[in-house]
């Protein structure tokens, strides 16, 4: 119970403070617009339903990945962090606190590109439950990465800095703009060891049912890649904050 | 055992030594200080203490929980106040509490009434709710001790509480101080103001370079140092000229003058005062005041250290008045 209060408190206190700003809210909504406009006028007459996945998963990843390593790097700054270290809840709750916030904003992030494609065309052949199944892990294991991201980064520029290291190399290879099939040899073992590779593919599934891999395989696999890097930050956190 | 055991604690980082084998313990209800220049080892010690670092090697136990072993539980049970004030710039005083509250585990219930109890035991019931980044530094200091005590912890860590902040509030987190102490609240305090150490503490510990020069009660370290026994005379005119004629008539003492109406005569042996009264007559000198000197605590720290208090008043330069 104590661990309760103490989760559902930090993650009031990160929506209230970080994700409900004016700011985060205009990029939340304006960002995912944006880029869904921006392909609609490059090809009007194309099939909108091919974007959607593409959307969805820009509007997750760069909704989640700096947010939680700009927010949680800002707190170190100023050592407040040291205030959640210090409390007496295990690291483990202290971590889901922490990205339960990025998580929620990040599926909220997904949302506005679907509710915004729902006005120009028919979503009835989609497979809600998948689609937010997809969203949903796709925001823990962009939400986790940049919790890793802030292990590393001592000042708030580094966070951002090292979420594009992430983010851009991901987009390209994880079968967003080209098909894995279509990228060279050598680089396909890489997007294979991308977690987006899998919720990009799920969504297609979802929405278009284009998916190359069983939609169980890659929801399994991408449990294993939250595991794992749920257990790589909270390691770190331990090694590296607590000297 | 003591509410705070500390023993044979070290820490390195990489070849440098930043504490060095110390122990100490701490009784239930007792005001601890630990005084030394930056970079002594002050807060290096702290943070182990509180689970913040892992000590190189030793132990550390509070109220009987070994804080290497189970932090969180010790974590439980204490109140932490670091060097910086850190609360959240964002949230006002009341939520920035009823917050810290939460980490503990406090229902909505508790902490409401404990955060406004505590606004109003500092003071602070008009800023309640502003947001803590339109506070002073006198104003953030106490908010940031108020949260530390949210939970009501057994033991206290004060880490350099009045560094920097107004004389005003420095005073109130004193009396705060002696307030909790009077509650059997078990107090670690780490500061370089000796005077403070001296006014507040039961017993106080003098960290140099990582290591426990001395530790005691103010009045056992001050007899630790013994400098003889010294009188200071106040006269009605200059008695500059009569210092060596004193020094030679009183076998064994040693005179100085200070200012010209005032002199100190310092002996290994006490100083009988008639004959000294005697002597100044026969001078015709109208003596206004003879009053015994005793070795301050910073006589003290300097002797046993070796550090001169000039570096610790550069310190308190930095980080401003108590």
């Amino acid at each position: 119970m104590k661990s309760w209060i103490a989760f559902w408190n930090i993650l009031k206190k990160d929506v209230k403070n970080y994700y409900l700003k004016p700011p985060n809210i205009s990029w939340g909504i304006i960002f995912p617009l944006s880029w869904t406009l921006m392909q609609l006028f490059r090809s009007p007459g194309g099939n909108i339903l091919e974007l959607l996945p593409g959307l969805i998963s820009m509007s997750v990843l760069f909704g989640t990945t700096s947010m939680l390593a700009v927010t949680i790097t800002f707190e170190r700054s100023g050592r407040s962090f040291d205030r959640l270290l210090l409390a007496p809840i295990s690291l483990n709750v202290m971590v889901l606190a922490k990205i339960a916030g990025t998580i929620l904003f990040g599926i909220l992030n997904a949302l506005v590109p679907v509710v915004f494609t729902s006005f120009f065309i028919d979503l009835g052949g989609v497979n809600w439950g998948l689609l937010l199944l997809a969203i949903f892990m796709i925001a823990i294991t962009s939400a986790l990465t940049g919790l890793l991201i802030a292990v590393s980064a001592k000042q708030v520029f580094e966070a951002q800095t090292f979420s594009n290291f992430f983010r851009f190399p991901m987009l390209f290879l994880c079968g967003l703009f080209i098909p894995i099939s279509s990228l060279p040899l050598f680089l396909r073992p890489v997007s294979f060891c991308l977690p987006l590779t899998y919720g990009n593919d799920i969504l297609k599934g979802a929405i278009m049912g284009t998916n190359t891999l069983s939609p169980l395989l890659s929801f399994g696999l991408l449990l294993v890649f939250a595991a794992a890097l749920f257990t790589i930050c909270r390691n770190n956190i331990n090694r590296k904050w607590i000297l | 055992m003591g509410m705070v055991s500390v023993s044979n604690l070290k820490k390195t980082y990489g070849n440098f030594t930043a504490v060095d084998n110390i122990s100490f313990a701490i009784e239930q209800g007792e005001i601890f200080g630990f005084l030394g220049p930056n970079g002594a080892g002050k807060t290096s010690t702290l943070n182990m203490m509180i689970g913040l670092s892992r000590p190189t090697a030793g132990e550390i136990a509070i109220d009987g929980i070994d804080v290497k072993r189970d932090a969180k539980k010790a974590q439980a049970i204490m109140g932490i106040v670091p060097d910086e004030s850190n609360l959240y710039n964002e949230m006002d005083g009341f939520d920035n509490l009823c917050f810290c509250a939460a980490l503990y585990g406090m229902r909505k219930e508790e902490r409401e009434p404990r955060a406004r109890q505590l606004l109003e035991q500092f003071r602070l019931q008009d800023a309640g709710k502003r947001p803590y980044k339109a506070y002073s530094k006198g104003m953030r200091r106490k908010l940031t001790i108020a949260a530390a005590l949210i939970h009501s912890p057994q033991v206290l860590f004060l880490d350099e509480p009045t560094t920097g902040i107004d004389v005003e509030s420095s005073r109130q987190i004193r009396d705060m101080i002696l307030e909790l102490k009077k509650k059997k609240t078990t107090i670690f305090l780490t500061t370089h103001y000796i005077e403070e150490a001296e006014r507040i503490c039961d017993r106080i510990a003098f960290i140099a370079e990582g290591r426990i020069v001395a530790s005691g009660a103010v009045p056992h370290l001050m007899e630790s140092v013994s400098h003889g026994h010294v009188i200071q005379f106040v006269t009605d005119k200059n008695i500059e000229s009569l210092a060596m004629e004193l020094q030679n008539h009183f076998a064994g003492s040693k005179v100085k003058t200070r200012a010209g109406n005032s002199l100190v005569m310092a002996s290994n042996r006490r100083i009988p005062l008639f004959p000294v009264m005697e002597f100044f007559r026969s001078k015709g000198v109208e003596v206004y005041e003879a009053r015994e000197l005793h070795p301050s605590l910073e006589d003290v720290f300097v002797k046993l250290t070796g550090i001169e208090s000039s570096v610790l008043k550069k310190d308190k330069e930095k980080g401003g008045r108590p």
